[in-house]
């Protein structure tokens, strides 16, 4: 027996044009994900009424969840479509765009915000050169385990998506950067200017913006401690707020 | 400095040699068709080599080199090699000091684990990650310069051609916006192409979807050499799937993974038997042949299919979960089963391209001014890659390749500026031009349709075992798919945001460049490395130790071969059923 899965996916080609859903039928196969189905409708592009139709853009590179390209909503939740297991899903399967970043076509949007929010914050460590100057400072297993478990992040914005403090009347800058100023404020090296992240989260669409939801951890594909980052960065900023620059 | 060099690619040669430029001053335009951050590096899992020795083990600088020499069976020049291996290990405290979360051991050092191929504990990694923390680590420090002025970012832009003087050198390029399709022409003084594996020219591979190696077929099919095409690794593990053949890394079996399958009712581990020596970790050519012999001459493979047992079950759940964690959770999610109790099971699958754009030990392309980078070129591996040593490949070229485009346009005599504008003109019109054609094609053949065909052939004729006849067909078969690409329809003419023209202009560079591999491989009688053939079995030193160089001409690659520079460790016979006899270090 055949077997087909039906996918109703919502369609744009431009961010001025309406959007509408169509719908696809896809042969079943096991082990199948989200991507894949994508792939088949990119090599048949014909809807369910039969209608010859352009094919689904969407963005995707890794496949194994770990570049975060491929993020969207599957049955509503934000997630990747390359882990989405067919076999795990309620069909019909509907797929549509994250909301909070600019649509570009289809199922892709633009997160550049994503990677100008790291920006902001000054997310990296101020080596003195690439030049060599052997290791830097040791580091314990269990800091390590800590600071591992925040650099899994892959920027996938799910986590935007899910705050309902991040949409487009709020500059809030999102979990996923205070959990970054989190790793590097850690790092002992990073700690050297971590007042400089601190204020940059102290400023306007920062950390004070954070409504504690606590939605973000919980569609965190990656398991990222985000509300624990959080909260130890609104201690951190208190702190800063009220000791400035001799704060501890 | 008023020049400008453009960095193509945003993996971690392209990051790191703008992070090298941008230090000596040197204003930069990064381009890449992802953000940096989703580059196919991130993919990395097993981790990077560097003869720290950490563990006192006796590892040295020397012993690495001579691994991998011997491990690329004697085709790589050593000169640059050495250079690469002996600076392996500034470049881990340099990607520490950046901030990576590498593992420790429990006095706070760097810790390091055993991959296939090395006698020795010498691959630093960060959980299963290694890749994405080095990417991201660099991308930060790229930031870091951009925030100073020195860069331009240019992210989900794609490289479409050079721009070449009337002297032959390459000074300037012409990209598309990959939003509003539209085409533009940036100038510069030197051009750094770090653009990556080639892996989809096999339809289904370990590599990420946009590892199609069009932006070097372009530097090929604009006059660069290409080099020892014909090798192409191929791992021993993957999970086979429809949409990609997802990696299981090779630090399973470092960290104590066993490869079976039943025989005779019982399990039969038949790397532990046929290398002894070397057992679960012999390198990658040796286990994927192996595997293929065991599946498809034998016909063990589990359930009479093409796989084997790749096995962890009886390892500490904990250590498991400290240090396989990510590849785990990948096997996991995409098969739904628990490795810590059952078997994987897993097939060899496509992975890593030791052949690239033809290099100069200043990584300089056979274009002057143009130079090459990381997976896209053929320097470091030579027949065969050790797991681990790419990534050390991708940093250390990025790190040459950065400080010798500056110095290469410090000995311009012209900077870009002073040419006529009407080069660039001239250069963004025909890619508009050819563009525009992109988007006329009408015709009933669908490219994705077409990729999938390509690549059925090149999986089952360019691999593993590789038969002359059969390279033949192959190569017949690309020209026919190169006829019908002409009949491609790429539906409405829409141009935001439309994907299948972009990848329909990759689908001819990967036909193009597939030709050179399969080509390549037909030239080539012997068996070396990655490359074996069932018709001539052994190493042919007196003929065959010498490079590939294929130059592009419409018809087709036109081939010639250049000596190999074996001036550090004479070539002796590769086996790894005995331990691998050291080399000695002459003066
Ligand atoms: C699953 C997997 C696991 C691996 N694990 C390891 C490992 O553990 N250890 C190891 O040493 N090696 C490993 N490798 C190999 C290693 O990851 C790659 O060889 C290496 O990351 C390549 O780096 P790169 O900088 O050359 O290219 P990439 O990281 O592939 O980057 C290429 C860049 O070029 C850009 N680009 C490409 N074409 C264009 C264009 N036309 N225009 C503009 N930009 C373009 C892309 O956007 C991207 O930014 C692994 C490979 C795979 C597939
Ligand atoms: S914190 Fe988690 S959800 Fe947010 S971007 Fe990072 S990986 Fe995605
Ligand atoms: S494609 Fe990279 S996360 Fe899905």
């Amino acid at each position: 027996m055949d077997k087909e899965i039906t996918f109703i996916i919502k369609r744009c080609k431009d961010p001025n044009a309406t959007s509408y859903w169509e719908e696809f039928k896809v042969p079943y196969f096991s082990k199948m994900n989200v991507v894949s189905a994508l792939m088949e409708i990119q090599k048949n592009p014909v809807n369910a009424r039969g209608e010859v139709t352009t094919p689904v853009a969407w963005d995707c590179n890794c496949l194994e969840e770990v570049c975060g390209a491929c993020t969207m909503l599957i049955n509503g939740k934000v997630r990747q479509s390359c882990s989405a297991l067919i076999d795990k899903l309620e069909q019909p399967i509907r797929l549509a765009p994250l909301t909070k970043f600019p649509l570009v076509r289809d199922l892709v949007v633009d997160r550049q915000v994503m990677f100008a929010n790291l920006s902001k914050v000054s997310a990296w460590i101020e080596i003195d050169g690439t030049h060599d100057m052997g290791p830097g400072p040791k580091i314990p297993q269990k800091v390590q385990e800590l600071a591992y478990e925040l650099s899994k992040c892959m920027t996938c914005g799910s986590c935007m998506e899910a705050c309902p403090n991040v949409n487009s009347n709020s500059k809030f800058i999102g979990p996923a950067a205070i959990a970054q100023v989190d790793l590097i404020n850690s790092h002992p090296t990073g700690a050297l200017q971590k007042e400089k992240r601190l204020l940059a989260l102290m400023g306007e669409g920062g950390i004070a913006d954070c409504g504690n939801a606590q939605n973000c951890e919980k569609v965190c594909p990656k398991e990222i401690p985000l509300t624990r980052s959080i909260a130890k960065l609104n201690r951190a900023t208190t702190l800063q707020g009220i000791f400035g620059w001799l704060g501890k | 400095m008023d020049g400008k060099v453009i960095v193509i690619g945003g993996g971690l040669a392209g990051l790191m040699a703008t992070i090298k430029l941008a230090e000596g001053g040197q204003k930069v335009d990064l381009f890449s068709l992802v953000p940096c951050k989703r580059s196919h590096s991130v993919c990395a899992q097993g981790g990077i080599n560097a003869a720290v020795n950490t563990k006192g083990e006796g590892d040295s600088t020397w012993e690495h080199f001579d691994d991998t020499i011997y491990g690329g069976d004697f085709l790589a020049n050593q000169p640059p090699v050495k250079a690469m291996i002996e600076a392996a290990p500034s470049i881990i405290y340099l990607m520490d000091r950046m901030g990576v979360t590498f593992n420790r051991t429990p006095e706070g050092f760097i810790d390091v684990r055993r991959l296939g191929g090395a006698k020795y504990s010498r691959t630093v990694f960060a959980g299963a990650t290694t890749g994405q923390q080095l990417i991201y680590a660099l991308d930060e420090q790229v930031r870091r310069f951009e925030a100073q002025g020195l860069v331009k970012r240019f992210e989900e832009w794609e490289f479409l051609s050079l721009v070449l003087d009337d002297e032959g050198r390459c000074r300037g390029i012409t990209v598309q916006d990959l939003k509003s399709l539209e085409i533009e022409v940036f100038p510069a003084d030197a051009v750094i192409l770090a653009t990556g594996g080639p892996g989809m020219i096999f339809g289904r591979s370990t590599n990420s979807t946009i590892n199609t190696g069009n932006a070097a077929a372009i530097a090929y099919m604009q006059g660069a050499t290409f080099a020892n095409g014909e090798f192409i690794q191929i791992h021993p593990s993957a999970i086979p799937g429809r949409d990609k053949l997802r990696l299981m890394s090779e630090s399973i079996r470092g960290d104590g993974g066993r490869v079976w399958v039943y025989k005779d009712g019982k399990p039969w581990y038949f790397l532990e038997e046929w290398y002894p020596a070397y057992g679960n970790m012999v390198p990658r050519d040796i286990a994927t042949r192996a595997i293929f012999k065991v599946c498809v001459d034998m016909k063990l493979g589990v359930d009479g299919e093409n796989k084997v047992y790749l096995d962890i079950s009886h390892l500490d759940p904990h250590e498991i979960d400290r240090k396989l964690a990510g590849v785990v959770d990948i096997y996991e999610k995409f098969v739904g089963d628990d490795p810590r109790k059952v078997p994987m099971q897993t097939f060899p699958a496509v992975h890593y391209s030791m052949g690239g754009l033809w290099v100069d030990y200043n990584q300089m392309t056979s274009i002057p001014g143009l130079f090459a980078a990381g997976e896209c070129e053929y320097q470091y591996h030579g027949a065969n890659r050790l797991g681990g040593n790419s990534l050390v490949a991708a940093l250390y070229a990025g790190m040459v390749a950065g400080p010798k485009a500056i110095e290469y346009t410090a000995s311009l005599t012209r900077s870009h500026a002073e040419l006529p504008l009407e080069l660039y003109e001239s250069a963004k019109k025909e890619t508009q031009a050819k563009n525009a054609a992109l988007f006329d094609m009408q015709g009933t053949e669908n490219p994705y349709r077409l990729h999938e065909e390509l690549g059925e052939w090149m999986v089952d004729n360019v691999t593993i075992v590789r038969e002359n006849d059969r390279l033949k067909a192959t190569d017949e078969k690309i020209q026919e798919l190169m006829e019908r690409y002409k009949n491609i329809g790429v539906g409405s003419g829409e141009a935001w945001g439309n994907q299948i023209v972009p990848f329909t202009r990759r689908l001819w560079g990967m036909m193009t460049l597939a030709r050179v591999i399969t080509l390549g491989a037909m030239l080539r009688n012997e068996s070396r490395g990655g490359h074996y053939k069932p018709e001539f079995p052994e190493r042919d030193d007196e003929n065959w130790l010498k490079t590939t160089r294929a130059d592009y001409s419409p018809s087709g690659p036109r081939f010639s071969y250049e000596p190999v520079d074996i001036s550090s460790i004479k070539p002796r016979k590769r086996r790894y059923d005995v331990a691998k006899e050291g080399s000695k270090q002459n003066g």
